[in-house]
Formats: structure tokens, C-alpha cells, sequence
């Protein structure tokens, strides 16, 4: 039986605003939030709010539709800071028990080709933030993009993950078909599923095309098109941007009364939807996928070439995933650096600094040029590196770093212990109080240790 | 095709920008093969090169007066004897009121831009007169306003169609506050043109909305480059490490925005000192910035070294690192192509026409000194964005060719002769193939 995943993606860039060379060292503030909150506000009450309403609507009318999101953590934070309803309603659909959160980096950024520390470090809290919203802990990863090669695949395996959602290109596929579930080369542990670019192009770039030849798109004919692949070819990935529904596509293509009728339509013709971890569970890998150049569901060419092309781009690159910074960005306890981090590092900051042709033309936020997107980019960095560097000392390795923010941390667990060995006495003492007022030594000779311990761990710092 | 043109320069001899564009327009157009060009100025040095027919206007009479063929046949320089026997069978009313006629019954011209540059203007077109009655063409085409009345005569007395090159207005001159008298000449000159050739899309505005001309006659004519000679391509970059020097080259006046560039220097010099400012050229403001520089404390860091000419023009861009032009009104502005072919990376300004047809330039307006500096600082200090404009920079400008140009005035050259008026739309479908 054939069964659809419908996937979305949920992301949306933090837009830096104008900064100065002069401003180097003086502000350390990079975010246009006029801007930031103007394009959350418009993306939610223009595509997310009406097309998560549908969706949860088509949920709680239908209990075998299976929707699928993933989200940034940029986006998670933007959302809850500018419009949170988008939260609450994914909250909502999550709570049917029938959608499937995926995981992937926190920063929608390159850290799976820059940094792997950093890029695990990014999965595992945005997979944190997943469980505390919705509830689930994500069992399939999928990255940035989409970006993925055998390496990558490797990592999440290696991270327990037992399937990843990437770009069904045609120079990996060749002759093969995305309808199946493919293992990674790399490590057979992790299934690899295939997104369909035709038949989700369909949907999120020629809706309403009126000049496309199959201008006007209807559920029917679209689930026609599924109903009629071979036999068992069995899995259809579907997957684009959320935001394709509404704001690439209007509502008034009624586009959302076609999302509605494809699970009628389907059932009509006797396929069914799946959420990512159903499919990889029922579906067994027919064989092994070798990707050894990273590709991505960008461009014609769907591979990196759209954040990592020029020579601009890939000293932006080269800068922002200098190994040693990075170290000491993942060690250190700063919540600012730490946000920046993430925000600094979304592909978006690259893609403005493309020079490629564009068969569309690409949106450059509020750049003029590549040049000028490069240019505020790498003040913004040289201000952030310089935060990075100026908080250690330049002698310090990161290995060192890490060793004394252990110990600072195992310290800190030694006084919860005497904390509460403590009050324990303390306890105890009340119930001698009156009768042996002299047994007080134990709590006097405590806080004279912590003083101490606590003197020794800033001396470290 | 036979075309008569009327310029005021021509390499060797140059004064500005008009003479190379001259040099190039008629250089590819005689690249086809099939078209003729008889290039009329004031004052021809000899030394031209022989791919078109020169004519000295210097040497053209106005009056006629009985002189032996073996007296005057070497004193010509540009056409001979023979074509000054030609035309003075062509003379048409009676000139000798004039002042300053010779003995050959001409009248001489200084050459370049003198005082009395209005009379010039007039003798021109007294002696394009007498051109258009005894030379054998089918279109004419004259550069800039200097030559626009000249025009004018010879389309009214052969009828054939007009076509004008507007290298320059005279709101980009005087940032608006124009000349009447020019301003006169050069409506005049436009009103009479069948077609009106502009260096760019911004001066065609201008000549549309100021100079109030039908849309559909004017077109923008972009200019191009001539490839470097292998003297220029062979200069060695004296650079020295550790050092970026940002060069503005020029002239030193109003049109060129000097004083955007001296205060985006001193911000760029508030953070960092490991940059030099070079301001090459000359001009009317030039002491002015001199004074500015000292009173913005930058004077040690900023250097002045005149007027550049020939090999130094190149020395200079091969030796900076990074290329600026803050115009204020530039028609086109040549010489960031030229600073791209020596591997200097360029920031513009977006009111500078030739930033139309450059995607590997950095454009910012000239008023937005914290944009320039922005770029200045970027460039200097991002070796990426260096090489990508420097790599990318050469390729593109390797592409701007003055054949392209050659074959895009020839289009409109066919429609002129064939059906007698100008349509941009269909000059737009026609050149869409050119590339």
C-alpha cells in the first residue's frame, strides 16, 4: 500500500540589521527587530496560523491523516517571542498523538559540513525543546536544508536517530526511484528517506502557475499521479516549506481547500498518509544510497553551492567555523554568545551572499547586493569573534577550558551535597535544640568551605 | 553605409573621456567592414589612426579664394588637396564678414575647449554646411552637444536622418543648475534628432525628463573598454604588504562627489591606520580638499599626487587595492572598467551610468559615506571579497566589448536608413541576441 508523509518545514531567518565597521566593539546587538517581528507577523497570520488550522482540522476529522514538522530553533524563539498561537496550535496538533516532530540543528545553520561538534550539540537541544513543547522526542532527523552526505548520515546514526529526510536528487538517484526507503552508506543503522521534488514542487512552486500545463492543480488528479506509480514503490516523502502555503502560494488559490481533499482522495484510491517513523518501521531499505558530495533540496543543482559558491562565502565559512572558537563557544556558559551563535550561523546569512544566477529572483532581505550582504555579515562576525576571544585568554586550550568548566561544575555538585548534608544536621539539631545547644560545630565548619572552594573556582575562571 | 560624424576629440589628442568613445564607437563600427565613416573635428593632430576617414575642419573653406594646387597640397593634415577642391565647390553663402579666415579661405580652430569655445561651436556648423553639400552619406551622427548644432545644419540641408550621442548633459555638469545657453544647444540638437544615443539609462532619463524628448526616440548606448595593451598589462603592482591603498581618480570638481570620499576616508581612518588615501587628478576643488583632509586629521594617511596621464593612470589602479568613484551625476564614468581591467575591485556610486552594466562593482549612494566606508573598510580587510571582485571583476569587463557597441549603433543606424524613424521597444527585441 502506498502511503504519503507530508512533511513541512517550519523556519524563519533572523534579519540582521544595518551594522557599520565603526560599529566593531561597541554594539553588540546585530538584530533588525522591527523587521524580525513585521516578517514573523506577516508569515503567521498569512500562512502558518490559517494552514496549521487546517491541518489541525483535517487531524481531528480524519484520525489517520499524519502530518510532519520540523523546526529551527531560531524559529521556535521567534515564534514564542512574536507570535506564540503558532506554538500553541503545533501544541494542539501534537496533542491528537497523529503529527511527528523531526529533529535537526537548532540554527538551521551549516554546522553539519562546519563543526560536528557543534552540530550535535545544536540537535540535541533542538530535539530538548521538541520533547518539552510537544511532547515527543524526535526518532528521525533531518538537516538543514536538507543538506546530507554519508558523513552526516553516519553522525546521526551514530546519535541514535533511525532515519533522515533528505533530497530525492536526481544526480544521486539516477535510475533509482525516491519511493523507497534507502540505508545510508555509511552506517546501515539509519534508513534514509527521499523527498519527492516533483510532486512536491507541484504543490509549493507551481500551484498556481497559470501557465503550467497542469494549471489548475486539483487533489484528485494530484493523488491520481501517486495512485498511478509502479507497483511498490511505496513511499511518497512530500515536503516543502510551510510557509509555500500562503505566502509562495496564496490562500486565494485555494490552496488550502487542496490540502484538504487529498486524504478523501486517497483514501479513494486506497493510499494512506504516514508520519517518517511509521514508514521506516514498516518499510525495510531496499539498498544503500552513496552521497559523497553534500546535496541539499536547493537550486537546480541541489547541492551546496547556493551558501558555499564564492569566495566570499566561503571565508564567511571559514571564519564563522574556525575550530578553536567554536570550542570555546560550546564551552563557554554565555547566554548572548550562545544566541548569536545560533542566529549568526542560519544558511539564510549565506544565501544573501550568493552571486549565482538565479532562475528566480532571490530575495536579498534588506541587502543591495551580495557585496553588501557580505559586508554587514563579516562586521557582525568580526564583532561577535572578537566577544569569543576577548572572554579567554588566548593561551588557554579548549581542552583545558573544558577541563576547568568540569571541575567547576563537579565542585558545584560537592556543595549541593554538603548543602544538603547540612540542612540534614540542621534538621537534626532542631530536635536536640534546648537540650545540646553546644552540637552546632558541623554547621560552623561548613560555610568556612564553601568560601574557600568557592574562591578557588573564580581563581580558575 | 556611409555615415558622416562629427566629434570634438579624437585619440591621440585627448581632453576627456569623449575622445576614447569616440575612438571606440567609430573602431567598431568599422569592424563590420561595411560601414564608412567620415569623422569630421576642429583641429586633427595627423597622428590619428587610418581605419576611417578624417576631415579638418581647420582646413574645409567657407569662402573661395584662388590657390594653386602645388602651394597648399602638403599643408593638409587630415584629407587632401583633392577634398578641399570638392568642397570648395560646395560653398553656399558668402562668408567673408567672418574674422580669422586664412589664406586658404578657412577658418582655424584651436582645438579643445578655449575660451571663445560658443563661436567654435558656430564656426563648426557654418563648415558642416558646406560638408553635407558635397559629401555622400546616408545618416549623420554627432557627439555631444559641442557638435549638435553642426548636426542639426547638416540633416536640414541633406535631409538625411539625425542621429545625436549624448556623451554628457549639462545637469550632470552643473548638478542642475544648467547653462542656458548650452542647455539651448542641446535641446535644440535633440528636438532635430531622429534618434538620441545616451551613454546610459540614467542620462537617458534625463534627456527624456528634463530635456522633455519622446521615449521611444532616445536609447541607452553603453559604453565599453579596449582590451590593455600589453605595456599596461605588463606594469608590476608596487604594493607594500601590510598596506591597502584606496585610490580616487579623476577630476577634482563638483560632478565627481570628491568630498564624499575624503570624509568616508576619514571614518574608515577613525578605526584603522594601516590604510593610505590616494586622491589622483586635478581639478577646481581640488585645494578645497586638501583643507578638508588636514581638517579632518587625516592629512598624514591622504595623498594628492596630481595629474595622472598615460602609463599612470595604470600604475595607479595597478597599485591600489581598492578603486572608488562617489559621482555625483555620471553619465558613465569610464574608469571603473579601466581600474576592473587592472584587478582593482571598484565602489561606485549608484548615480554613475555605468553601474548599469557592472554586476562585480560595489554601488552605494554618494551621499551615504557610511555605506562607502563601510565598503572601503570591507574590501580591505575580507581577502574573499577582494579576490571575488577582483577574479570576477576582470571577466566581467573582459565582456564589455566596443564590437557589442559597434553592433548595437548599427542596429539603429538599419532602422534609421530603412524606414526613417527610431523605436527603443523594437531596438530592445532587435539587440536582445547581443550578449
Amino acid at each position: 500500500m502506498k502511503q504519503i508523509c507530508l512533511y513541512f518545514e517550519i523556519h524563519q531567518p533572523v534579519h540582521l540589521k544595518r551594522y557599520r565597521f565603526f560599529d566593531i566593539g561597541k554594539d553588540h546587538y546585530y538584530y533588525d527587530d522591527y523587521e524580525n517581528e513585521r516578517s514573523i507577523r506577516e508569515t503567521a497570520e498569512g500562512s502558518y496560523v490559517p494552514a496549521l488550522n487546517t491541518i489541525l482540522e483535517m487531524c481531528k476529522a480524519d484520525t489517520a491523516f499524519r502530518p510532519t514538522f520540523s523546526l529551527s530553533g531560531v524559529a521556535i524563539e521567534m515564534l514564542e517571542q512574536y507570535a506564540p498561537e503558532v506554538i500553541d496550535l503545533l501544541a494542539e496538533i501534537a496533542k491528537t498523538g497523529q503529527a511527528e516532530f523531526l529533529a535537526e540543528p537548532y540554527s538551521h545553520g551549516l554546522g553539519s559540513l562546519g563543526n560536528e561538534a557543534s552540530f550535535k550539540d545544536e540537535v540535541k537541544r533542538q530535539a530538548k525543546r521538541m520533547k518539552e513543547l510537544f511532547g515527543q522526542t524526535p526518532k528521525v532527523i533531518r538537516n538543514s536544508n536538507l543538506i546530507y552526505n554519508d558523513e552526516i548520515g553516519s553522525i546521526a546514526a551514530e546519535m541514535g536517530y533511525k532515519g533522515i529526510f533528505v533530497e530525492g536528487a536526481k544526480h544521486i538517484l539516477g535510475w533509482k526511484s525516491p519511493h523507497y526507503v534507502y540505508s545510508c552508506a555509511a552506517d546501515n543503522r539509519i534508513s534514509v528517506l527521499m523527498r519527492d521534488y516533483k510532486l512536491s514542487d507541484d504543490i509549493c512552486l507551481r500551484f498556481c502557475d497559470a501557465s503550467w500545463s497542469e494549471y489548475p492543480l486539483m487533489a484528485d488528479k494530484y493523488i491520481g499521479w501517486i495512485a498511478g506509480l509502479p507497483e511498490g514503490e511505496n513511499v511518497i516523502n512530500i515536503g516543502m516549506e510551510l510557509c509555500a502555503i500562503g505566502m509562495f502560494q496564496p490562500l486565494s488559490s485555494h490552496i488550502l481547500d487542496f490540502i484538504k481533499a487529498l486524504p478523501a482522495c486517497a483514501r479513494e484510491r486506497g493510499i494512506s498518509f504516514a508520519t517518517p517513523s511509521e514508514i521506516i518501521s514498516k518499510n525495510k531499505a531496499v539498498g544503500p544510497i552513496e552521497v559523497p558530495y553534500a546535496m541539499s533540496w536547493n537550486d537546480e543543482e541541489r547541492d551546496t553551492s547556493g551558501w558555499l559558491g564564492n569566495t566570499m562565502q566561503r571565508e564567511a565559512f571559514a571564519k564563522l567555523y574556525d575550530e578553536k572558537l567554536v570550542g570555546r563557544i560550546l564551552a563557554c556558559k554565555d547566554r548572548r554568545i550562545k544566541q548569536d551563535w545560533d542566529r549568526l550561523q542560519a544558511t539564510n546569512n549565506f544565501q544573501y551572499m550568493t552571486t549565482k544566477a538565479q532562475a528566480v529572483p532571490m530575495l536579498r532581505a534588506n541587502y543591495d547586493s551580495a557585496f553588501d550582504a557580505f559586508t554587514n555579515y563579516m562586521n557582525i562576525i568580526g564583532d561577535f569573534l572578537k566577544r569569543v576571544k576577548d572572554m579567554f585568554s588566548e593561551q588557554v586550550e579548549n581542552d583545558e577550558l573544558n577541563a576547568l568548566y568540569t571541575q567547576i561544575a563537579n565542585l558545584g555538585d560537592e556543595l549541593n551535597v554538603k548543602d544538603k548534608e547540612i540542612s540534614t544536621l540542621r534538621a537534626r539539631l532542631e530536635k536536640f535544640e534546648g537540650s545540646e545547644p553546644a552540637k552546632k560545630a558541623p554547621a560552623k565548619k561548613e560555610p568556612t568551605k564553601k568560601t574557600v572552594t568557592k574562591k578557588a573556582a573564580a581563581a580558575k575562571k | 553605409m556611409k555615415v558622416l560624424m562629427f566629434g570634438w576629440e579624437f585619440p591621440p589628442k585627448i581632453y576627456g573621456g569623449l575622445a576614447v568613445a569616440s575612438y571606440g564607437i567609430t573602431k567598431g563600427l568599422s569592424l563590420q567592414g561595411d560601414v564608412e565613416t567620415t569623422f569630421c573635428m576642429p583641429k586633427p593632430c595627423g597622428d590619428e589612426e587610418k581605419f576611417l576617414k578624417i576631415v579638418n575642419m581647420s582646413q574645409v573653406p567657407v569662402v573661395w579664394r584662388d590657390v594653386n594646387y602645388d602651394w597648399i597640397k602638403d599643408r593638409f593634415v587630415g584629407h587632401t588637396a583633392e577634398d578641399y577642391y570638392r568642397f570648395r565647390d560646395h560653398l553656399y553663402a558668402d562668408f567673408n564678414y567672418l574674422q580669422g579666415l586664412d589664406d586658404m579661405g578657412c577658418i582655424g580652430f584651436a582645438g579643445g575647449y578655449p575660451s571663445n569655445l560658443h563661436d567654435e561651436i558656430n564656426n563648426f556648423s557654418i563648415i558642416a554646411g558646406v560638408l553635407a553639400r558635397s559629401e555622400q552619406f546616408d545618416l549623420i551622427h554627432a557627439h555631444d552637444w559641442l557638435t549638435f548644432p553642426a548636426g542639426v545644419h547638416a540633416k536640414m540641408v541633406s535631409g538625411k536622418p539625425l542621429c545625436i550621442h549624448v556623451h554628457a548633459t549639462d545637469f550632470d555638469r552643473s548638478r542642475g543648475k544648467v547653462n542656458p545657453t548650452v542647455y539651448s544647444i542641446e535641446k535644440n540638437g535633440m528636438d532635430h534628432a531622429d534618434c538620441i544615443m545616451c551613454v546610459s539609462e540614467l542620462t537617458r532619463q534625463t534627456v527624456i525628463n528634463q530635456y522633455h524628448q519622446d521615449p521611444r526616440k532616445c536609447v541607452a548606448m553603453h559604453n565599453a573598454v579596449y582590451p590593455l595593451s600589453q605595456e599596461y598589462l605588463d606594469i608590476v603592482p608596487n604594493k607594500t604588504p601590510g598596506e591597502k591603498v584606496v585610490t580616487y581618480l579623476g577630476r577634482i570638481t563638483m560632478q565627481k562627489g570628491p568630498e564624499y570620499f575624503v570624509e568616508a576616508a576619514a571614518k574608515v581612518l577613525q578605526r584603522t591606520r594601516n590604510i593610505r588615501f590616494c586622491m589622483a587628478g586635478s581639478g577646481d576643488m581640488m585645494n578645497a580638499m586638501i583643507q578638508l583632509a588636514a581638517e579632518r586629521g587625516i592629512a598624514d594617511r591622504f595623498h594628492f599626487p596630481g595629474f595622472q596621464r598615460g602609463k599612470q593612470v595604470y600604475e595607479a589602479y595597478k597599485n591600489s587595492d581598492v578603486f572608488v568613484m562617489p559621482s555625483v551625476s555620471e553619465p558613465f564614468g569610464i574608469a571603473p572598467l579601466e581600474a576592473m581591467q587592472c584587478g582593482c575591485p571598484s565602489i561606485i556610486s549608484k548615480q554613475s551610468g555605468c553601474g548599469e552594466i557592472l554586476d562585480n562593482v560595489i554601488k552605494c549612494d554618494y551621499w551615504d559615506i557610511d555605506a562607502m566606508a563601510d565598503a572601503m573598510y570591507s574590501v580591505c580587510t575580507n581577502e574573499g571579497l577582494y579576490e571575488y571582485l577582483r577574479d570576477e571583476g576582470i571577466k566581467e569587463v573582459d565582456r564589455i566589448t566596443w564590437e557589442k557597441v559597434g553592433l548595437r549603433i548599427r542596429e539603429c543606424y538599419n532602422q534609421l536608413t530603412s524606414r526613417g524613424y527610431f523605436n527603443n521597444d523594437d531596438y530592445l527585441n532587435a539587440v536582445k541576441g547581443i550578449k
